[in-house]
């Protein structure tokens, strides 16, 4: 009985997550498109139509997909079959695979047994996050060396170089955070963040490492090989980078998997400093602002105010990567580098150092 | 020694507030939205032309496709001289002259083909007309098709632009 249970919640949750996270690419790639256009001045996709009615463009990434699913999976003559083929699920995957570990609302009791609203509530969560899309760039090498092509491989080379470097970044700009909330247990996380600070401010990330927000939102940006560092396929000079030599469906999973790393990003940057699911004031019962004053609410409501805080979030940031890749153009590769060694390194290991001798001063150590 | 030589302007050294980038890219940010909502909000006033619902008004002086004209009596003004087809410098006009029924009209065109892939749109031909029976002046350009043949437009055709 409890078997069964278990796994059926499993299955659900999977299904949501997997529901979620995919069908969030299209939407993103919608987003994508028309933004850019009015961003531009121009209007954007308009013409996909089904029954007469385009939704302003949104058919277009269906009919995409479409095209890319029917068109012939092809393989150049001399790329390494094994390898070629592999290389897009390697791409993927562990996109996905990163999403199992974020949040999507408080734990819910379902008959009698509390559920969490995660995939997997791992007491490694930060870890698993590192480990896992530290295997995102063999999807890219992979592909770039398999290709056997020149520009697929310097699009990989330059992917791999600078993912490893901010990779470093990635995981010291997350450590002053650990150190303020004592624990890697991304639920542990959001929940500590419910609670206020000086009984004002929600206790975010965001106000409790600001600069730390900063190195992680630049070293996201840079893993997810998003403008302003989108170098690993710079059209100009490389031709599409590491995915030159992909067509029909393998291209259409990279492009997917570039989506997934924006969701990801966006739900991390959410969940680890902007609170999660916690909406602002919200607490199980009700709102309870900083003047005492309360206004009671049934659970379900709170449940589904704090499940749309950690969507709104999450669709705030991916639109900001969006935002950002039609404001800013892209870095030059040594200036990437620079600004991977010698500007976020230095600065996140300042931040480990601040941020420990604030807690040693003001909490009385760990 | 110093001839031929010129100073370029530089760009200035940053401020430190510009040197951070973080500031620039906010404000950059800001305009990006701008734009975004502008044009969400009054998207009449977007250069972008639906194409093929909406057409571009071309300048009265444009050069396109060809018409023929026709006389009062509905007969064609061309009198196959083969002036335009002499002129055309691109080959794509195929003139065949028959005897007019009309007593006052030595020839008129049996066949009169442009062959509007050939076709150059230099305007020789309109200039070589001495009975201004060819004209430059319906303000489109030739509309695509999907085989040669239905390019390659007859004088029923071009007497009905």
């Amino acid at each position: 009985m409890n078997g069964w249970f278990d796994l059926v919640v499993s299955v659900a949750r999977v299904a949501v997550m997997l529901a979620f996270t995919l069908s969030l690419v299209p939407i993103l790639v919608w987003a994508e498109r028309k933004g850019a256009a009015y961003i531009q001045d121009r209007r954007g996709p308009n013409r996909a139509k089904i029954l007469g009615l385009t939704l302003g463009g949104l058919f277009h990434p269906l009919a995409d997909a479409l095209k890319l699913l029917f068109k012939e999976d092809f393989i150049p003559d001399h790329a390494h079959r094994l390898f070629y083929q592999i290389a897009p699920m390697f791409a993927l995957a562990p996109a996905l695979m990163t999403f199992a570990v974020i949040p999507f609302g408080p734990p819910v009791v379902i008959a009698g047994r509390p559920v969490a609203l995660q995939v997997a509530d791992l007491n490694v969560g930060i870890l698993y996050i590192f480990a896992i899309s530290g295997m995102a760039v063999y999807g890219v090498i992979l592909a770039g060396w398999a290709s056997n092509s020149k520009y697929p491989l310097l699009g990989g080379l330059r992917s791999s170089a600078q993912m490893i470097s901010y990779e470093v970044s990635l995981g010291l700009s997350i450590i002053g955070l650990v150190m303020v909330f004592r624990s890697v247990r991304l639920s542990d996380i959001v929940a500590s963040q419910g609670e206020l600070l000086w009984g004002v401010v929600p206790k975010w990330g965001v106000f409790l490492q600001p600069l730390g927000f900063l190195l992680f939102l630049v070293a996201v940006y840079a893993e997810a090989n998003r403008t302003p560092f989108d170098l690993p396929e710079g059209e100009s000079e490389i031709v599409a980078g590491f995915h030159t030599e992909y067509g029909s469906f393998k291209f259409s999973i990279f492009f997917m998997a570039e989506y997934v790393h924006m969701v990801v990003g966006s739900a991390l940057i959410a969940t680890l400093f902007f609170g999660g699911w916690q909406f602002p004031y919200l607490a199980d019962s009700g709102f309870l602002l900083p003047g005492g004053i309360s206004l009671g609410l049934p659970g379900a409501l709170v449940l589904l105010l704090r499940i749309g805080a950690f969507v709104g979030k999450l669709l705030f940031f991916a639109w900001l990567f969006i935002w950002v890749r039609w404001t800013i153009p892209r870095f030059r590769y040594d200036q990437v580098m620079r600004l991977g060694w010698k500007v976020l390194l230095p600065l996140s290991l300042a931040n480990i150092f601040v941020t420990g001798l604030v807690l040693l001063l003001v909490g009385g150590g760990g | 020694m110093t001839i031929g030589v010129r100073k370029v302007a530089r760009p200035r050294k940053m401020s430190g507030g510009e040197s951070l980038y973080l500031l620039e890219i906010v404000k950059g940010l800001g305009v990006t939205i701008g734009h975004l909502l502008r044009n969400m909000r009054h998207q009449e006033n977007i250069a972008t032309m639906e194409y093929p619902e909406v057409r571009r008004v071309m300048p009265p002086r444009f050069r396109g496709l060809h018409r023929l004209m026709k006389r009062p009596d509905g007969t064609p003004r061309c009198v196959a001289c083969f002036c335009c087809s002499t002129a055309c410098p691109a080959v794509c006009i195929t003139i065949v002259a028959g005897e007019s029924p009309d007593p006052k009209v030595e020839k008129y065109p049996v066949r009169f083909d442009i062959d509007m892939l050939r076709c150059i749109f230099c305007g020789h031909c309109v200039e070589a007309c001495p009975c201004d029976a060819i004209r430059m002046d319906t303000g489109w350009y030739t509309p695509p098709d999907f085989t040669r043949e239905k390019l390659i437009f007859t004088i029923d055709m071009l007497l009905e632009k």
